[in-house]
């Protein structure tokens, strides 16, 4: 059913006994033409756009838990696109044109709010580099807007702008920026796959990849042997351990992130604001619980919690940028699995395997790619191709040098 | 998460700085052979499950040492120094 303000009112009339659930449950089939293994918010997307875009409507999306139980309920929500290196400034600047009209798309509501993004500078070097970065988006037809420490006051006032170590002198800000309910993603995203004729076979793990004569032809799972015309991986964390199955090794590493929520308080802070000295990212959710987070732990790690020692080191980040945080406290953190590549940028991309298709290492930047992850990554499948915004994202880049090294920090995945 | 530094004992892991896979990156490809280079400077097993590791006491006695660890749960089983004399004495 199509939801409305029409639906809303029918059925608050009608005790809401109409409404039905927003995907089916069925049972798997013995062939796909395409099976999306990971059902997190790029797995979802890339199973929505295949239908959407491409008419491939015989698709299974499978998951070994419930659907949205990784990355995309466990992220800070924030959505952006003021990167500097051109493939990922078109690309995730794609990914922001489909977010400002993806609840109309897919006919959901995510709560997708351009509150603003404002990354602070506290140096004149710092200052140079955004401002560079900053004509870089321009230039790309993206918004950047540089702000001195006056237009920072005036959005931000409770700031500690004389901080003896790191004054902010101003900021780079992306009014287009903000954050997005995270788990309506993955719901929308699966209601409009759904509804649309894809399989989404929740509590299904994958087990092995079958490959015959160097081509994937199928997934064997916990309800069995599934066919598949072709198969495209989108496992976050544990693509490693998926890839494995078809005999691949990938420059990825997994690492936990941590992030955290306050006790709820009265609306305090508009914007996404982030520290430029330290790595801290600080909203409010609608709710009120300030929501923040800072660096990964720098060890390997499946386990979905981290360690004390990154809970120190954000909080001191936050209070040394907003003081008065001290009097919160911190109602509840969390872990989540990080697939960290070597040069800090995804892959979207065929694999050496025919009918095998890779969607990984988006470090701890995969949440605001989910809708151009999901696009580019059905394209790649559809047309065995990738499309041009993803054609940077190559598995082979490390091989032949053309890295996307963001931060220029080395083939090191605890630095990026 | 805590450590058992053969020389310090028992420290608090913020006090090390941690490299990655032990085996990838102790095993340094020599000559100009691309292929292995590539493998050594990018590929990783990434284990879930029992993981050898390069940690370094930064903030402590400076050595390198190996830490066997379980990446689904943080338990380490075994930490030795990277580098030994023939004699078993650290070098």
């Amino acid at each position: 059913m199509k939801y409305s303000i029409f639906a809303v009112l029918r059925e608050g009339l009608r005790g809401g006994k109409g409404w039905t659930p927003a995907w089916r449950e069925p049972e798997p089939k013995a062939h796909y033409d395409a099976v999306i293994v990971g059902g997190g918010g790029h797995g979802l997307a890339t199973a929505y756009y295949l239908a959407k875009e491409h008419g491939l409507t015989n698709v299974a999306v499978v998951e070994k838990g419930y659907i949205g139980s990784g990355n995309v309920g466990r992220n800070t929500t924030i959505i952006r696109s003021n990167y500097l290196l051109p493939d990922n400034t078109h690309f995730y600047e794609w990914s922001m044109k489909l977010w400002e009209g993806l609840e109309q798309d897919f006919n959901y509501n995510a709560m997708v709010s351009q509150r603003g993004v404002l990354n602070l500078y506290h140096s004149d070097a710092q200052r140079d580099a955004y401002v560079r970065r900053g004509n870089a988006m321009r230039l790309a037809g993206v918004d950047a807007e540089l702000l001195d420490a006056d237009g920072v006051r005036s959005m931000a006032p409770f700031l500690d702008f004389n901080n003896a170590r790191f004054p902010i002198q101003g900021g780079l800000l992306q009014r287009r920026g903000g954050t997005v309910r995270h788990d309506a993603v993955a719901w929308g995203f699966a209601r409009g796959a759904d509804s649309r004729g894809v399989d989404i076979l929740q509590n299904t793990e994958v087990t092995g990849i079958r490959v015959e004569t160097g081509r994937a032809v199928g997934v064997e799972t916990t309800r069995g042997f599934i066919r598949a015309g072709k198969i495209g991986l989108a496992c976050a964390g544990n693509s490693s351990r998926v890839a494995a199955m078809a005999g691949l090794r990938l420059p990825i590493e997994s690492h936990v992130l941590q992030a955290f929520v306050s006790e709820g308080i009265k609306p305090a802070i508009d914007q996404v604001i982030t520290f430029g000295a330290g790595h801290f990212y600080i909203s409010q959710s609608d709710k009120g619980g300030l929501v923040y987070g800072g660096d990964i732990d720098g060890y390997n790690s499946y386990a979905q919690r981290g360690n004390l020692y990154i809970i120190e080191d954000v909080h001191e980040a936050g209070m040394a940028l907003w003081p008065a945080i001290g009097r919160l406290r911190m109602l509840r953190h969390w872990g989540g699995v990080m697939d960290m590549s070597m040069d800090g940028s995804p892959i979207i991309d065929k694999t050496p395997i025919d009918g095998l298709y890779l969607n990984c290492g988006w470090c701890y930047g995969g949440f605001k790619a989910t809708p151009a992850s999901g696009w580019c990554f059905a394209h790649t499948i559809a047309r065995d191709a990738p499309h041009e915004l993803n054609a940077g994202f190559r598995l082979d880049r490390f091989a032949s040098g053309r890295l996307i090294d963001e931060k220029g920090a080395g083939a090191q995945p605890n630095l990026h | 998460m805590r450590i058992r530094c053969p020389y310090c004992g028992e420290r608090s892991n913020d006090e090390f700085t941690v490299l990655g896979d032990a085996d990838a990156l102790m095993a340094r490809p020599s000559g100009d052979d691309a292929a292995a280079f590539y493998d050594y400077a990018y590929l990783r097993t990434n284990p879930a499950g029992q993981h050898r590791e390069l940690w370094y006491h930064s903030a402590g006695c400076r050595r390198w040492l190996v830490v066997t660890r379980d990446t689904r749960t943080h338990i380490i089983a075994d930490v030795a120094l990277a580098s030994t004399r023939g004699d078993g004495e650290a070098a």
